[in-house]
Formats: structure tokens, C-alpha cells, sequence
């Protein structure tokens, strides 16, 4: 595996093959312009094929990958849609990860959007190498482009052929493709394909089993020193008044200190530790002797921000307008019988199994060369250009990241990196230790979701949801920001908050409103936790719906079915096409698989869920079946199987696939029974895995899980099973015990509280 | 000053007393293989054999190594990655981050080497001590089934 900073800038050598096209113009950053699905390639700033990938004298195809390779294979994925138009050997495919280029427009790796908006683009510009290749083969060795054919690499007509790699070593002419050229190509149907839909060996997965494969942790600099922060005292919002360091001085190896002064305030209160060696610098943290002011925050707990949310929703202050269909307000008023609920979610703490940590060496000329694994590299650009230093002066070397999760999309760690190494004037390695990593970490923010439904004649009439948090985009990327519904463009929202709260379901009036809360806001910045909003909005609504079936006397899949009609809106367009009957299709794959609706017998049951995490207009439809079993004496949880099912469109790689859809699902059980996180004192009181406590191989259930393929423009795969399955566990819970727990995570005491 | 046996190669250290060997490992003898997940013996991420045993190196001071003290990382498991563990951990696709699987593979090489053909359940008990983020724990399972098998 390589790494590359800069992809080759367009121009021809005999070295690097590169087809030039029209830029198209810069994409702005921004919620409204997200670019989705088949818009993908027009949202990259340039569709040049070179951005893209270089094909080598020796035969060798370097694809740029600008997403992080995080574990989701990403590298192979999109490789697979360029091999399959360019029609090259996949023998010869090496991944290079790109660090930093503006012309892949808002670099970010996220929200399940790798493969949804890149591989349009990637596809094009494989299929626009391929005919470039194939002309240039023409004019070298005679005829027309029609008299030649192409497979793996190899192109062949009237007897003649000539591999690509060698055709590049004979030096070729430019070949420029306009925007509509592009546009105009004619891509494989599903049922041409040979690369694409099947499940090739990751390609990074060989150099993660053998201890080859590089982590931001595992850069070594000449000349550098080791920096690591004391635990501070509160989450945020403490300051340093004085340090005493006559304890670290006994530390061998120990240099010296420094107080982190982050003008930009992404984090506080950390006072760095300088020696030789990481354990050094460690131990050094241990014996500085720290005086804080802990700053506004220092009384702030969970429960105080649960109050909060819950305030927000009785007062609708600063309350958001996501979603007006029809007349709520007028529904309920007029309803045979309206439900409430609400429903609660605590805190989780991404902890990526690397701690997170950035290696900075500053040169002479006063470039800042970074190395770290990030999910964001337009915010870390922007960042460090804020801390002053000039675009041109950052270099960001990406490494493999050892779990993002949303962490990585944070860039506090870079800028306490870059800090640190401007004081020090040295190279520096800086390592959270993994009690820091958790003290400082973006968390999921703790939220509340309050449901009301009108019903009328036995059916949903009205959809009401009200919904407090903190806000991450507000903090990270306020550009992120979208204004509401209410038509004043000063009410802006964060949609990552409230996604999933816009469900696919047929009813007459829905609203959907929500508010950040600034309490939360200020004491527990809260970060971007795979799946984001829909991880507790579709915990909300599909216990209620549940709910809801239970009190009409209606099986909750028939419920749920009679409303997944596609009708209207329902109906999907452009990449959702076929919308909620293509939910409706794999709710139906886990209910007939799962055994649903069979007699489990005392304390078990089945609970379904279905979701269509990340955004609707990306949506990637998913379902799960819970199988539990439940203590009634204890309230113990026992989950004996998962069963998923999830279409994508296209599954470019199954294998890969499956494994998001499986991680993400033991995610979502992860935090809807395991993953408790404590606040007290305006600080996380988790520092370790020994009070949080994420799943163990111990606590593995069963796996049954299904893809259903409909050659439709692929959507993502990482995030949506992490948001089905706390609502199919609580469904079940309710369905084997009587115990309906409308807070995460689902604990014993609760669940033994609602029986 | 001590030496141990490293990958079967005679390695001198200078470090100080209670200087776990998770750090001796990356930052002396510069085998980044073996991986920091949390300092205290809860992750796994850490683990090599010493002496044939599977240890938590971050709980691991120098101190208790001895001369000669034979010690195993990732790197050394095997020559060119053909220990039947890594090569059932390709073809189950176990990894995916990857960060623990240097762990992952040293635990699952002790049970192995002890345990021949363990159970679901045998599998299960020897590998819940180490964590994945991920939770690729399907994928191992089968995997070190596979190996066994092999």
C-alpha cells in the first residue's frame, strides 16, 4: 500500500497516463448542496480521469482514494466501479490515499456517502480512460477505435494488441473530455458487469494481518518527541492557571511542559507532557501538578441536560421546523385518540481502538507536515489555515485510521498536535492515552424524543415529533447548517440531529420539530457517532409505532406494512425509486426469516424495525428482527439472534457489505444494551473499557443477514444498521416481558422498572 | 540492560524499570505491529507471547523479562504472513479497521497452539478479552475455526 499526498497534476509524461477534462466548476460546502447519488460527478469539482488514477509504464493502476480507509474497504469499493469501465486487470490495482486536494470538493469521509456520491464519478472516469486508451491504440498501431476491442488491460484488433501499461510507455497524445462528453458516456448495465457486485479480497486487508498496515500511531520522525495531555478536570471549559512540573522532573526523559492555548477552542484545559518516549511523556502527565479555574461547565451532569431537553420541548423554545406535512396540529386536535410517549437516549463515547493522536513536524520553510488518519480534511485544512498558517504551508499525510466512527471527523487532535509542535520546535508524536481519548471525546449527545400520534379509525392520521439535543454541526461545521421551514432564513437547523425523523410511512399530517440545546451544547460538545440523528430518531419512532400497533390490537409488521404503500411522496424518486415498497421488501425479508409471529414461548420475542438510515434522500432501506429472551426475575437481556436485511441499489463489493451492515447492527446493540456513559461534574466519568463497556466476542448473538439486489445506483452501507437495531430489541423486549423501556441504553433496572 | 530473544533475533534494551513492554516493543525496538489501545489490560490490542504465552504487554513491565526471554510479535507470528490464522483471517475478510487484529491473532495463536480444536464456546472464552471496535467478532469466530480446521 502507498501514500500519496497530491495526485499528479493533469499533464501528459510517459510515466503517468492522464486525461484531461474541463473543470466544472467548484463545489460550495454546505447542507443544501450535498451532492447525492447519480449527481455525484457533477459535484466534484473536476472529472479529470487523473485526479482520479494514473496508469504506469509497468502496467500498475494507482487509484486516489480520497476517502479514509476507516474499515470500510473503501479503497476496494471504489476501485471496483473504476476497474469495471476502464476494463483494466484488477491484478494490477494499488490504492493510493489522498491527503488533501481541493478538487475532490468538500473532502470528508462520512455519513455513509463514499460510495453513494463517488461512484458515478469513478465509473465515468474509468470509461472515459478506456476510450482514450483505445484511440490512442488506434493511432499507434492503425485503424479506428471501432476496430479494437479491450479486455483486462489488454487492447486488441487486427491482429495486433498492445497492454495499456505498454501503450503508456510509448508516450501518447492528451485527450480531453468536456463535461457533456462525460456526461454522455454510456456506462455497463447491471447485467454487463464483472467487477462491480462481487466480493474481491480487500485490498487493505492482507497488510492488517501482519502488522504491516500504517496507523497515524505508527509514524516515526527523526528527531521527535513524545507529547501526551494530563486528564483534565471537566469535559470543556476549564482553564490552566499554573503548573508545577517538580514531580515530572524526576521522570527520566521527561523535557518539559506545555499549555495548550487553542484560539480555537476545540479543546481546553490541556497541558501537554514532553519526553522522549510516549510511557515517559505518560508518566510525566501523571506528576504534573495542575491548578484549573474548571470554568461554566463544572456543575453540569446527564441529568441536568436531560432536564434541559425536556424543558426545550415543553416550552418549544427555539424550536425548529424540519418537517411540515399536511395539518398536525389541527390532526391531533381532531383525533379519536391521541398517544404520547417519550423517549430518551444517554451518552456514547466513540473510543476508536487508536487513540487519537497526530504527528507534526514543522520545516524550516515552515511547513506543517501532519500525519494523522482523519475523516475531514476539509475542516482540518481549515483548521490549521485558522491557527495562521498558509494553505500552501499544510501537507497532510493520511494514514489508515483505526476506527473513525464520526471521531475522526473531528480535528481537535491535529490542532493540539500542531500547537504543541510549534512550541516545542520539534518534531512531536501526540498521543491521547485512552482515559484522555474518552474525557475529550465528541460524544453522541444525550437526547430526547417526544412523540405524539392522533389516531383516527384505527389508522395513524397524525405524526408528531419534538426532538432536543446538542447539535454537532453546529460546533464542527455550521455550514452544515440548513435553514428550517419556517421561511425566516435566520432559523437554521442541523438535519444530522433529526434525519430518519422523516420516515417513509403513509400519514396524512406529520411534524417534525427540534431544538439544540445549549446547555448540552456548552458542556458536552457533541460530535457526529455513526449514524448520527437517526441512531435516536428512528430509536423513537419505531418503538412508537410498536407501541401504537399494540394499543390499535394490530400485529406491528401489519401496521407497518399497510403504511409502506408508496404512495405519493412515498413513491421515491431518482435513486430512491420504488421507496417505501423497497422498505416494505426487506422488512418482509426479516419477518419471514426470523420466524416472526411464531409462539418463542414464555419471556422470548421477536421485535421489528424498519429504517432507512442516513438521509431520505439517500435513503438505504433496512430492516432488522430481534430475538430476545428476557430474566423476568433480573430484567436480563439476552439478545439470541439478529436477523438484517438491507438493499443498497447495487452492493459493489457484498462481502464488504455485509460487513458494515453486521458492524454497524452490533453497533446499534452495542449502545442500545452495553454502552453506558456517565457524566458527573461536568465530566465524562468513563476513562477506560472497564466502566464502558462496549460488545464482546461473550456477547455475540446469532447473525442472519440478508442483501436484496435491485441494480439500482448504490447508496451507503456503513451507518443504517446501527440505527435498526435499539428499536427491534425494545419492540422484542416488550413483546417477551410486557416491559416496554423507552430509554437508552436498555439496562436490567429498567427493564425489570417497566414490567 | 537486558536481552531478550525478539522475533528470534538477540534485541539489547535499556529501559527503565517498570517501562512496560508494549513500549519497549514501539518505541525502542521500533516493531509498530503491536498496537496501544488502552494501557490497562482491557483491550487486548497489546498482545504478544512471551515465552510461547500470550501476554497484555502493556501490563507487562521490562522487569518481569528475563535474559533470553523469547518474545513474539505480529511481525514474528510468521515469516511472510502464512500462519494459518492469517491466512483464514483473508479469507474470512476478518479485518476491518484492523487496529486490534495484531491482538486478535496473538490470542487466537496461544489458543491454538494449546487447544487445537476448541468449541464455538472454547473460542469464545479465549477471545473475549479482546476488544473490536469494529465488532468483526463473526468474522474471527469463524476464522479461527477455519484455522483450526486447516
Amino acid at each position: 500500500m502507498t501514500y500519496q499526498d497530491k495526485p499528479a497534476q493533469p499533464g501528459l509524461s510517459r510515466r503517468g497516463f492522464l486525461v484531461a477534462s474541463a473543470a466544472t466548476g467548484a463545489l460550495s460546502l454546505g447542507y443544501g448542496v450535498m451532492p447525492t447519488g447519480a449527481d455525484a460527478a457533477s459535484h466534484a469539482a473536476s472529472i479529470s480521469p487523473s485526479m482520479f488514477y494514473d496508469i504506469h509504464a509497468d502496467g500498475r493502476i494507482v487509484v486516489h482514494i480520497p476517502k479514509a480507509e476507516m474499515g470500510q474497504h473503501v479503497g476496494t469499493a471504489l476501485s471496483q466501479a473504476l476497474a469495471e469501465e476502464l476494463e483494466c486487470d484488477w491484478s494490477k490495482i494499488e490504492l493510493a490515499y489522498v491527503g488533501f486536494n481541493p478538487a475532490f470538493g468538500l473532502h470528508i469521509t462520512g455519513g455513509s456517502w463514499s460510495v453513494n456520491w463517488t461512484f458515478d464519478a469513478l465509473s465515468r472516469a474509468g470509461a472515459a480512460g478506456r476510450i482514450a486508451l483505445v484511440e490512442a491504440a488506434a493511432a499507434k498501431l492503425g485503424g479506428t477505435a471501432a476496430d479494437y476491442t479491450v479486455e483486462n488491460g489488454v487492447i486488441s484488433g487486427g491482429g495486433k494488441s498492445v497492454s495499456y501499461g505498454d501503450l503508456v510507455a510509448m508516450g501518447i497524445e492528451p485527450r480531453a473530455f468536456s463535461e457533456d462528453e462525460m456526461k454522455a458516456l454510456t456506462l455497463k448495465g447491471a447485467g454487463d458487469r464483472k467487477i462491480v457486485g462481487q466480493s474481491i479480497p480487500a485490498l487493505d486487508i492482507p497488510a492488517k494481518t501482519n502488522g504491516t498496515a500504517k496507523y497515524g500511531i505508527d509514524v516515526q520522525l527523526d528527531g521527535m518527541v513524545y507529547a501526551t495531555p494530563a486528564e483534565p478536570p471537566v469535559r470543556y471549559g476549564a482553564s490552566v492557571k499554573s503548573v508545577d512540573d517538580s514531580k515530572a522532573k524526576m521522570i527520566k526523559g521527561y523535557e518539559r511542559y506545555v499549555i495548550v492555548n487553542d484560539p480555537l477552542g476545540t479543546q481546553t484545559g490541556l497541558v501537554m507532557a514532553i519526553a522522549d518516549s510516549y510511557w515517559n511523556a505518560k508518566q510525566a502527565a501523571e506528576a504534573l501538578q495542575i491548578d484549573y479555574d474548571l470554568g461554566p461547565n463544572a456543575a453540569v451532569d446527564l441529568a441536568a441536560i436531560h432536564a434541559e431537553n425536556a424543558r426545550l420541548i415543553e416550552t418549544g423554545e427555539a424550536t425548529r421546523l424540519f418537517l411540515n406535512d399536511g395539518d398536525a396540529d389541527a390532526g391531533l386536535a381532531a383525533a379519536d385518540k391521541v398517544m404520547e410517549a417519550v423517549y430518551e437516549t444517554g451518552v456514547n463515547i466513540h473510543a476508536p481502538l487508536e487513540p487519537m493522536n497526530c504527528t507534526v513536524e514543522i520545516s524550516a520553510d515552515g511547513t506543517y507536515n501532519i500525519h494523522a488518519g482523519n475523516q475531514f480534511q476539509t475542516l482540518l485544512m481549515g483548521l490549521v489555515g485558522a491557527l495562521g498558517v498558509a494553505p500552501e504551508k499544510i501537507m497532510f499525510h493520511q494514514h489508515v485510521l483505526g476506527g473513525g466512527f464520526g471521531r475522526r471527523l473531528d480535528c481537535d487532535y491535529v490542532v493540539m498536535a500542531c500547537l504543541t509542535a510549534k512550541e516545542v520546535g520539534k518534531p512531536v508524536k501526540m498521543v491521547y492515552s485512552r482515559e484522555v481519548d474518552m474525557q475529550v471525546d465528541f460524544t453522541r449527545p444525550a437526547a430526547t424524543v417526544a412523540m405524539k400520534a392522533g389516531l383516527k379509525g384505527g389508522k395513524i392520521d397524525t405524526w408528531h415529533v419534538s426532538s432536543a439535543s446538542a447539535w454537532a454541526s453546529a460546533r464542527q461545521a455550521p455550514a452544515f447548517l440548513a435553514p428550517d421551514l419556517s421561511g425566516d432564513p435566520e432559523k437554521k437547523m442541523d438535519g444530522f440531529a433529526v434525519n430518519g425523523a422523516d420516515h417513509w410511512y403513509t400519514m396524512p399530517n406529520q411534524k417534525v420539530l427540534l431544538s439544540m440545546n445549549a446547555v448540552a451544547q456548552g458542556a458536552m460538545p457533541p460530535g457526529h457517532l455513526r449514524s448520527v440523528g437517526p441512531g435516536w430518531q428512528f430509536f423513537a419512532g419505531e418503538s412508537f409505532i410498536d407501541e401504537i400497533a399494540h394499543d390499535l390490537g394490530v400485529d406491528p409488521l401489519e401496521l407497518r406494512m399497510s403504511m409502506l404503500d408508496g404512495a405519493g411522496k412515498n413513491a421515491g424518486e431518482g435513486i430512491t425509486t420504488g421507496g417505501a415498497k423497497r422498505l416494505a421488501a426487506v422488512l418482509k425479508s426479516v419477518a419471514d426469516r426470523s420466524g416472526y409471529g411464531s409462539d418463542l414461548g414464555e419471556g422470548r420475542g421477536i421485535g421489528l424495525s424498519a429504517v432507512t438510515a442516513q438521509e431520505r434522500a439517500s435513503a438505504s432501506w433496512t430492516a432488522c428482527a430481534a430475538d430476545v429472551t428476557v430474566d423476568k426475575a433480573t430484567g436480563a437481556v439476552k439478545v439470541n439472534k439478529l436477523t438484517l436485511a438491507m438493499d443498497v441499489g447495487t452492493s459493489v463489493n457484498p462481502t464488504g457489505v455485509k460487513a458494515q451492515l453486521t458492524g454497524g447492527a452490533l453497533w446499534g446493540m452495542s449502545i442500545a444494551l452495553l454502552e453506558n456513559g456517565t457524566f458527573e461534574n461536568g465530566a465524562i466519568q468513563d476513562r477506560n473499557f472497564d466502566t464502558y463497556t462496549p460488545m464482546r466476542m461473550s456477547d455475540l448473538p446469532e447473525l442472519d443477514v440478508e442483501l436484496l439486489e435491485v441494480n439500482g445506483y448504490p447508496t451507503g452501507c456503513g451507518e443504517p444498521g446501527t440505527t435498526a437495531v435499539a428499536p427491534a430489541i425494545a419492540n422484542a423486549i416488550f413483546a417477551a416481558s410486557g416491559a416496554r423501556v423507552r430509554s437508552l441504553p436498555i439496562t436490567p433496572e429498567k427493564v425489570k422498572a417497566a414490567m | 540492560m537486558k536481552t531478550l530473544k525478539v522475533n528470534g533475533t538477540d534485541r539489547a534494551v535499556d529501559v527503565a524499570n517498570g517501562t512496560p513492554l508494549l513500549w519497549v516493543i514501539r518505541d525502542s525496538l521500533d516493531l509498530q505491529g503491536t498496537k496501544f489501545g488502552c494501557g490497562a489490560g482491557l483491550c487486548g490490542a497489546c498482545t504478544v507471547h512471551v515465552n510461547g504465552k500470550a501476554v497484555r504487554s502493556c501490563q507487562t513491565q521490562i522487569d518481569a523479562l528475563s535474559d533470553g526471554d523469547e518474545v513474539t510479535t505480529i511481525e514474528g507470528l510468521s515469516a511472510e504472513g502464512e500462519h494459518p490464522l492469517q491466512k483464514a483471517w483473508i479469507e474470512e475478510q476478518v479485518p476491518q479497521c484492523g487496529y486490534c487484529q495484531s491482538g486478535q491473532l496473538m490470542q487466537a495463536a496461544d489458543l491454538l497452539s494449546s487447544n487445537p480444536s476448541p468449541s464455538s464456546e472454547e473460542i469464545r472464552s479465549a477471545m473475549s478479552g479482546n476488544l473490536c471496535r469494529c465488532m468483526t467478532y463473526d468474522r474471527i469466530e469463524s476464522a479461527v475455526m477455519r484455522a483450526s480446521k486447516a
